[in-house]
């Protein structure tokens, strides 16, 4: 589509995409990342402002203030607490809801910033050098693809909860961030592989070449000249990662080697209101339908955004209608 | 072409070593015994004599009998869990299990997920594509073990139309193949979408539309198989993933595949049948990917496996 085929006066006020901050422009104006953006951002912030109530044991939103409303009431605006209904145990499941969602980004950001470094490290790497180090580093990721995804975590959990615990003196905290680093040592693979295809393709490309002819040092060929051409892989399959992270803290909830209890997250509470929820007899839905709720939404928007953000960066993005 | 594949197949052992090496490092590293448990502790006389029956007395012992046991015999030993099953039976016997739900999802999600797909990407920011994509990401929004036991729920109780669990059947394994298909079709729904966005733009397409070829043929025909490499390359990984079973649908539809032990066998230090298990995840996952760079050259002629590869 050509200047001429649009409207004048849109065309005055819309910046052309050719402008140097054009990629920006292009992200305002994306309808599909300023809407999955403004629904991330609501549910993280609701989920952070809220910590200091349902982080205490005597508000009624509390995550483990036990018996603090009658238990396995459906969803009412009798009381604020009540808005989702109580759980089992006469929790308030908006105040679980929302701790769990904090727990449950805070695992996903953890992987994506894991994999973020590690990943786009090793891939850098072994996509630069090549050769030997390349043939190696490859392989390290094919044989953690073809472990146990299992056993790597259990190990790494018996092995650092037990020193982490006596380091920061707190069980729970322990148990967290070795669940943080145990999804995110599995998730960088994908990463590396992308960004080492990545490299091996621009490598090839003519302006390396003419960057190395003038005499430039590695180091700023890497930063100045292969990172920029990268950011756009790397975000995107940040945005996947984190969707992926949040999913596996769910089987391992399933499993019952995630966070331990009473600690929330999504996964956790979906897990436990599965029974519920499916009960012949009476059905407590809520219990199952209000995290399964967060956790969709959450992950379509993260998806959305990793799909537009994708859209952006790629070079082709507007194909041809046939 | 053939001394590539012959080369690849001469890797396999090596890889394979690697990875068994690896497993069995990690498995002796992991605390925790496969005989005493911390509920029912065994007798010290008792589990040393187990332990010497099972040549798990140290770590010298295993290594010194079981690789050799299972190059020679393709015998991975007796199960230290299940101790009246060798591991190779209890693949024998869940394998094929996995097996065949693993084809029967795996047929729907590439069919419906390329579908999509080239649906959505011909109505790129239509209605269509919207709604397909979203429907399809719902699919792995929701942990599995939520949408299985919904599916189950829902069609066995409310309307009646499946059997609640078994199988063997076609009607017992329709529920576990579509729960089992969600993942890969999502993902092949999207991958299909971005790439025959690429393909689309390009110039061929114009001057197959411009030469009068209908859009269905132009689509169908020449943009598809373009469309289809990545997700070829994603379908090595998912068979191999998905063959071998998943623990949440069999434990949800109560099926008696492999995937259950892959959990159970870490659970349980069963050091004898997490090594065997691996070892067939191995086996799967490598020859998956050789068979997919096999499938590059005939879906995309250009491509030239035997050529030192440069991605």
């Amino acid at each position: 589509m050509t200047a001429l085929d649009q409207p004048i006066l849109a065309d005055a006020v819309e910046a052309p995409p050719d402008t140097p901050d054009g990629l920006f422009t292009r992200i305002r104006r994306s309808r599909r990342i300023r809407f999955s953006f403004a629904v991330l951002m609501l549910i993280l912030l609701s989920s952070l402002l809220t910590m200091p109530l349902t982080l205490r044991s005597d508000h009624p939103w509390g995550y483990n203030n036990q018996y603090a409303l009658p238990v396995r009431v459906g969803p009412s605006f009798s009381a604020s607490a009540l808005w989702c209904g109580s759980d089992t145990l006469g929790r308030s499941l908006i105040g679980r809801c929302l701790l769990g969602g904090a727990a449950s980004l805070a695992i996903g950001l953890a992987a994506a910033v894991i994999s973020m470094t590690l990943g786009v490290a090793v891939g850098l790497v072994a996509g630069y050098r090549g050769g030997w180090i390349d043939a190696l580093l490859m392989r390290i990721v094919d044989i953690l693809y073809g472990l146990p995804y299992l056993l790597l975590v259990i190990l790494f959990k018996i092995a650092f909860e037990k020193p982490l615990s006596l380091l920061v003196r707190s069980e729970s905290a322990a148990n967290f961030i070795v669940l943080f680093i145990a999804i995110g040592i599995v998730s960088w693979l994908t990463m590396a592989r992308v960004v080492r295809g990545q490299v091996l393709f621009l490598r090839s490309l003519p302006f390396i070449e003419a960057c190395k002819a003038a005499g430039l040092g590695q180091w700023r060929i890497f930063t100045r000249h292969l990172l920029p051409n990268l950011v756009g892989p790397i975000v995107v399959y940040a945005t996947l990662i984190v969707p992926s992270a949040i999913l596996q803290e769910s089987f391992l909830s399933f499993l019952g080697i995630g966070i331990q209890p009473p600690l929330p997250t999504w996964g956790s509470l979906a897990a436990d209101g599965l029974s519920p929820a499916l009960n012949p007899i009476v059905s407590h839905w809520w219990m199952l339908v209000l995290p399964c709720t967060l956790l969709a939404v959450t992950l379509l928007a993260l998806n959305f955004l990793g799909d537009g953000l994708s859209d952006l960066f790629d070079p082709k993005a507007e194909a041809a209608k046939i | 072409m053939i001394r590539v594949i012959a080369f690849r197949l001469l890797q396999f052992p090596l890889v394979l070593a690697v990875i068994y090496l690896t497993t069995f490092m990690l498995v002796w590293v992991v605390p925790g015994s496969p005989f005493g448990r911390a509920e029912r502790k065994l007798d010290p006389i008792a589990e040393q004599a187990m332990k010497e029956r099972f040549h798990a007395d140290s770590w010298k012992s295993f290594l010194a009998y079981y690789p050799i046991q299972v190059i020679t015999k393709g015998d991975f030993g007796r199960s230290m869990q299940y101790q009246e099953w060798s591991v190779t039976d209890i693949i024998k016997v869940s394998l094929p299990v996995s097996v065949t739900l693993g084809i029967f999802a795996l047929t729907i999600g590439t069919i419906f997920g390329v579908m999509i797909g080239t649906l959505a990407a011909v109505n790129r920011g239509g209605l269509f594509d919207w709604l397909s994509l979203t429907i399809a990401l719902i699919g792995i929004s929701i942990p599995s073990f939520v949408v299985a036991a919904l599916l189950l729920a829902t069609f066995t109780g409310r309307f009646g139309l499946f059997p609640i669990g078994g199988c063997g059947g076609f009607r017992e394994m329709v529920l576990p193949a579509v729960a089992l298909s969600l993942a890969p079709l999502a993902y092949i729904a999207r991958l299909t979408r971005i790439s025959m966005l690429d393909v689309l733009g390009s110039d061929f397409v114009r001057t197959a539309r411009a030469k009068g070829l209908s859009r269905f043929t132009v689509i169908w025909k020449h943009c598809l198989r373009n469309a289809f490499l990545p997700v070829l390359s994603y379908l090595g990984p998912a068979a191999a993933a998905t063959f071998v079973g998943s623990f949440v649908v069999e434990t949800v539809f109560s099926i008696p595949g492999l995937g259950q032990h892959f959990v159970n066998s870490v659970k349980n230090r069963d050091q004898t049948l997490i090594l065997g298990t691996v070892m067939i995840y191995s086996v799967f996952l490598l020859t998956f990917n050789l068979l997919v760079d096999i499938a590059y050259s005939f879906v995309d002629p250009r491509i030239d496996i035997t050529a030192k590869s440069s991605s």
